[in-house]
């Protein structure tokens, strides 16, 4: 791994990798590093670029980690990873992606993730991405995440970009069954003429089906977001969505939640607020000392936490 | 230590709310401020914090004019001001928000006595969000905690009794007490309930921009007991003695 892959790796990771894990480190479309263990196996994949993961039922508390990294300009990484999650297994996968440019070309890592969680599996699925370097070229992450549950599996996944990238479009498409839950937490951060597109699609066809989308972004300078997310109950089932949005100087957001119910005991919700931080709460910490601008900083970041 | 002069205000471009008031009120004393709803006592307040912004008078703290500092500088000078409509904020905890109105990381132990001064236990509520989860009478006990989390020279207080339930009230009346007791500071609050009169060292009363009445708590109020109509117009009280 070279000095920059070692950098971004620091700052995608929630947690460091340690040494008895299974993890896969990709580094400029390369593996860099490989590891599997007794209950989670890690084998590339025939046909395509990309690794297959597969987790033995009933595994318990492990975690995997799976980074990848794009160190240079010119550089357009395309991964396809498949994650199966055997029967009553309970893991944690820790995604996350760092680019990093210094020139004119552009530098990107489009991931492909497919999650197949058998019976009453659960995984917590956490990602991050992030962009460095004074590259001119556009720095881009466009993850896919393809998600099915099977009867009584649930997934959490929290999601989290917070700077540098210059163009992203996230999509994650669900397909639960009967008892299934899939929660979402989005935050994302954009500034300067950065964009950010998030595209949910989930579809409940069991009963008992529950999910709970939350998706908060600041958009900083002249960023520009677009929100889209569509829940489908094709059963008694519960689906929530929030977007809640922070504008500060030019930036713009565009939110388009859908709701569509096709079963009478299918109950769906949506709630979404978009606007600039209100001058009520940059009172309030400012009776507490703060300037406004450390107000403003305080709020952004609890918003994101 | 703190001192107002010919204090005035007007809502912009309108009517006349704050209409010269001269008061001061001395160093470790609980100063309660009653009066009729829409008498101004909600803007004095804000005024001397700096919410609002004065159109004319002085304000002198601690002997200094401060008439011209912006709220951040006043807070910085030890003000401390409880909203009386608390302020909600999505992603921020109960433990963001003592923290920040600290200046400092707090422990557990410090965390469990402040909240427990407005009759919350820490360990249910600090990695609360402070939004809109919490109750009317939770978010209020918790913006009460922040300002005594301050530990300020003077601590102003709106209305502490709105939405909080008879035992917290109770709590919270202790804490008034406590605080007195100590000479940790300046409180002002503003209220109306006869139980935080009954521990005031002074009462102040205003009615229509106007301070009406000022004194001693002995002295102010048998008389605003034994009138209820004076509690609840002392400018018809006023009209009548002219």
């Amino acid at each position: 791994m070279n000095q920059i892959t070692d950098e971004l790796l620091r700052l995608i990771s929630a947690n460091p990798i340690d040494g008895k894990s299974a993890f896969n480190i990709r580094e400029d479309s390369q593996c860099a590093g490989r590891q599997s263990t007794e209950n989670i196996s890690i084998e590339n994949k025939e046909g395509a670029p990309g690794i297959v993961i597969r987790v033995k039922p009933g595994t318990k508390g492990e975690t995997v980690y799976i980074p990848a990294c794009v160190t240079h300009a010119g550089v357009d990484d395309l991964v396809y990873n498949d994650f199966y999650i055997g029967e009553g297994a309970d893991v944690t996968v820790q995604a996350g992606c760092g680019v990093h440019s210094e020139g004119e070309e552009q530098a990107r890592h489009n991931g492909i993730h497919r999650f197949f969680l058998e019976k009453n599996a659960r995984v917590l699925y956490l990602e991050k991405h992030i962009a460095t370097g004074n590259g001119t070229g556009e720095k881009r992450i466009d993850p896919v995440t393809d998600i099915e549950l099977a009867e009584g599996a649930s997934l959490e996944m929290d999601t989290v970009q917070l700077g540098g990238v210059t163009s992203t479009t996230r999509k994650t498409r669900a397909v639960l069954q009967k008892d299934a839950r899939l929660v979402v937490r989005e935050r994302i951060m954009t500034d300067g003429d950065e964009f950010a597109r998030t595209d949910f699609v989930v579809r409940m066809e069991g009963e008992g089906g529950a999910c709970d989308l939350v998706s908060r972004s600041v958009a900083r300078g002249n960023s520009r977001q677009e929100f889209y997310s569509t829940i489908k109950g094709n059963a008694p089932c519960t689906g929530h969505s929030e977007c809640d949005a922070i504008l500060a100087e030019n930036g713009k957001v565009l939110a388009q939640p859908g709701l569509e119910a096709n079963h009478v005991d299918a109950q769906l919700i949506h709630e979404a607020a978009i606007g600039k931080i209100a001058g009520e709460q940059l009172l309030k910490l400012r009776t507490l000392g703060l300037t406004s601008e450390e107000a403003e900083e305080k709020i952004i970041q609890g918003f994101l936490k | 230590m703190l001192k107002l002069e010919h204090l005035a205000w007007s809502i912009p471009g309108g009517e006349s709310i704050i209409k010269d008031i001269d008061l001061e009120l001395g160093e470790g004393k609980l100063v309660v401020v009653t009066g009729p709803n829409g008498g101004g006592k909600t803007s004095l307040a804000k005024l001397i914090a700096g919410v609002e912004t004065l159109s004319g008078g002085r304000i002198i703290f601690d002997g200094e004019d401060i008439t011209d500092m912006d709220v951040t500088q006043r807070a910085k000078k030890g003000l401390a001001y409880a909203f009386q409509q608390p302020v909600r904020f999505k992603g921020l905890t109960v433990r963001d928000m003592l923290e920040l109105a600290a200046g400092k990381e707090l422990n557990e132990g410090e965390l469990c006595a402040l909240m427990g001064k407005v009759g919350l236990c820490a360990s249910e509520y600090i990695d609360r969000e402070l939004n809109a989860s919490l109750s009317g009478g939770e978010i209020k006990r918790i913006e009460i905690a922040s300002v005594l989390a301050r530990k300020a020279k003077l601590s102003i207080f709106d209305e502490p009794e709105a939405g909080i339930d008879l035992w917290s009230f109770a709590r919270l009346v202790e804490t008034f007490e406590e605080l007195r007791a100590k000479s940790t500071g300046t409180l002002l609050v503003i209220s109306h309930q006869e139980r935080i009169l009954s521990i005031a060292d002074e009462i102040v009363v205003i009615a229509d921009g106007k301070v009406r009445q000022h004194g001693p708590r002995q002295e102010i109020l048998p008389q605003l007991l034994a009138n209820e109509h004076a509690v609840r117009c002392p400018l018809e009280k006023e009209s009548a003695i002219v």
